[in-house]
């Protein structure tokens, strides 16, 4: 087990190094960093002394190099419009985007999960069709679309929730609703098929053909071993579940790494887009390993591969 | 992997799968098929007809999309009693008409949809060829940038990308199509490594023939159901994040219109008029969802495996 825990970190090492490299080649390459990281208004002597600062009159290898040690360090460099180090502002946002996505991702699997499985056990029934026709319009419409008809409807008619912002529980249900469905509609189509894979296999089969009590089938037979990819599928929704966040925390203008990050790239604070940019990728990462981890101890044919 | 001989003979063009009257006999299925599948023929007919709107926008819209007039401003649907049938759909804060509104921004979704899809499919097809057809380091290098990128929201990098080149209609397709690439590369590469192998690609070589005509002759024609496939569902999921990222106010710039930037002007008039927020979201589902229904009625008759 100790070294498929080995192997499996190992593997996120050329993973980490690529995404420094492409970050450094768009950042420096393609843009100029002195401009990106300066205000409009800043002056010429200004420019120099970041220019120098920076090692930007250096060769480009010493450049990279350069970038990588401030990298190592967590230096994203000062963001100018907040003054400060860049990475402290984007941990602080941490909390909020994990309320937000801990929620959203409660609400998905306990969606999904259930529903995915019942689809595939009563597979071709009404109730099937009715899932399949909801998640391939799930798929079609917007998630923040969804999410500002949630308003439309709860805030605007119902007057029963906030329209936006953090603080109570109330706050944080419309987000939750609005991401949390839009990450279940795929994650239920996955499950729903995995589950269709695992009832057309032998041991069920031969189960069924014991005599056995469809109910034993399903919930002994079929579900434990539904567990695995549930994990798999789980993890794999993570890139949706950002991606929903940054949309979902705009509409809702919750204080989030999300909404800070959208607002960065529109005012050109690249030591803040650089700075979220890889805490983020760092969490999903993480998490993908972790997942990759619990993958192993489920599913004891995994680690002998 | 070298071309062992040097002399190209016709027994080449002889065991190459190609027969044209079989393809016709698949279009002619196909589109039997078509019509058959209700939510196929549903995806085909709902799209000619966006596409229709796109094209003639100039003569289908009542009114100039920018065309503001403050005295008619938030002006309801005709249905309610304060619309008129002038405004079909109602009117936005300016003033602006909203329907005429909806049938320009059918042309920016439209645009960054195909255009996208064909970068992102360049650049996976390229990709993907290098990486099954020669392996090796090229194989190793590619393949571990996709690792990159699908160890991490596409999204981070379309940011990324937006706050050095700035917002606008051409850095919309650029961003969405240098990051979607990924899908084509790994299904060109599989498809690759299953070809190069197969009995007539070793007698086609064996005869002389050289990479290039194997690409062209073999490979490509091998690898075009799949792509049209995952491009045209493609089309769909780059709809949407155009959609998001005009929204978030990183996409189509005013005075250009776009069904998400009318949301992001419409989410601020939700307490008194909810139309501006809410038509234009129905036009996106409705695209979308044609744009599938028509992909998986493709991928059922071009492509089964893929399903």
């Amino acid at each position: 087990m100790g070294k498929y825990i080995y192997r499996t970190v190992l593997q996120i090492v050329p993973v980490l190094f690529i995404i420094s490299l492409i970050v450094f080649i768009l950042v420096h390459v393609t843009g100029d960093p002195v401009n990106l990281m300066l205000p409009d208004t800043a002056t010429p002597e200004e420019r120099e002394i970041l220019t120098a600062a920076l090692g930007l009159d250096q060769p480009l290898y010493i450049q990279y190099g350069l970038y990588m040690k401030n990298l190592l360090s967590g230096d994203f460099g000062t963001s100018f419009r907040y003054n400060e180090s860049a990475l402290p502002i984007v941990l602080e946002r941490l909390p909020a985007s994990f309320e937000l996505a801990g929620a959203a991702m409660l609400i998905a699997v306990v969606l999904a999960v259930p529903l995915g499985i019942l689809s595939a056990v009563k597979r071709n029934s009404l109730l099937d069709l009715i899932l399949s026709s909801i998640s391939v319009l799930g798929k079609a419409m917007p998630n923040f679309w969804v999410g500002i008809m949630l308003i439309l409807l709860f805030s605007v008619s119902l007057g029963m929730l906030p329209v936006s912002g953090r603080g109570t529980l109330q706050h944080l249900v419309l987000p939750a609703i609005t991401l949390g469905t839009g990450v279940s509609v795929e994650m239920m189509r996955l499950i729903r098929s995995s589950m269709l894979e695992i009832l057309g296999q032998d041991y069920i089969r031969t189960a069924r053909s014991k005599g056995l009590w469809e109910t034993v089938v399903i919930n002994k037979h079929a579900l434990r071993n539904a567990l695995i990819p549930v994990v798999t599928i789980t993890a794999l929704q993570l890139t949706n579940l950002v991606s929903g966040a940054l949309v979902t925390e705009t509409v809702f203008a919750w204080p989030g790494m999300g909404q800070l990050l959208v607002q960065a790239v529109y005012t050109h604070d690249m030591a803040i887009v650089q700075a979220a940019v890889f805490v983020i990728a760092l969490m999903v990462i993480f998490v993908n390993l972790a997942s990759d981890i619990v993958y192993g101890l489920l599913d004891p044919r995994i680690k002998y591969r | 992997m070298s071309v062992s001989a040097e002399t190209s003979s016709p027994a080449a063009l002889a065991v190459a799968p190609q027969a044209s009257p079989r393809k016709q006999e698949r279009l002619k299925r196909g589109l039997r098929k078509l019509v058959r599948s209700k939510t196929g023929l549903i995806g085909a007919v709902l799209l000619l007809l966006i596409v229709g709107v796109a094209l003639f926008a100039p003569w289908i819209a009542p009114h100039s999309p920018g065309k503001t007039n403050v005295s008619v401003k938030l002006l309801p649907p005709m249905w309610m009693s304060e619309g008129t049938a002038m405004y079909p759909l109602g009117t936005d804060n300016l003033g602006r008409d909203l329907l005429s509104r909806l049938v320009y921004g059918s042309r920016v979704s439209l645009i960054v949809g195909l255009c996208s899809v064909a970068l992102s499919g360049l650049i996976g097809l390229v990709l993907g060829l290098l990486s099954g057809f020669y392996g090796g380091w090229i194989d190793h290098l590619i393949m571990r940038v996709v690792d990159a990128f699908l160890a991490i929201p596409t999204i981070l990098f379309m940011l990324l990308i937006m706050s050095i080149l700035g917002p606008g209609l051409g850095t919309l397709i650029f961003v969405i199509g240098i990051t979607g690439w990924v899908s084509y590369a790994r299904m060109v590469r599989s498809e690759v490594l299953s070809i190069r192998e197969r009995d007539y690609v070793r007698s086609s070589r064996a005869v002389g023939a050289r990479n290039l005509r194997i690409l062209f002759v073999h490979i490509l024609p091998n690898v075009f159901s799949s792509f049209i496939v995952i491009s045209t569902l493609n089309v769909a999921g780059v709809i949407i994040s155009e959609a998001s990222l005009s929204f978030m106010g990183l996409g189509i710039q005013p005075p250009d219109v776009s069904w998400g930037g009318m949301l992001s002007e419409g989410r601020q008039y939700l307490a008194t008029s909810w139309w501006v927020a809410t038509f234009p979201g129905i036009a996106i589902t409705i695209t979308v969802l044609a744009i599938i229904f028509l992909g998986d009625w493709l991928r059922d008759t071009l492509d089964p495996k893929l399903k």
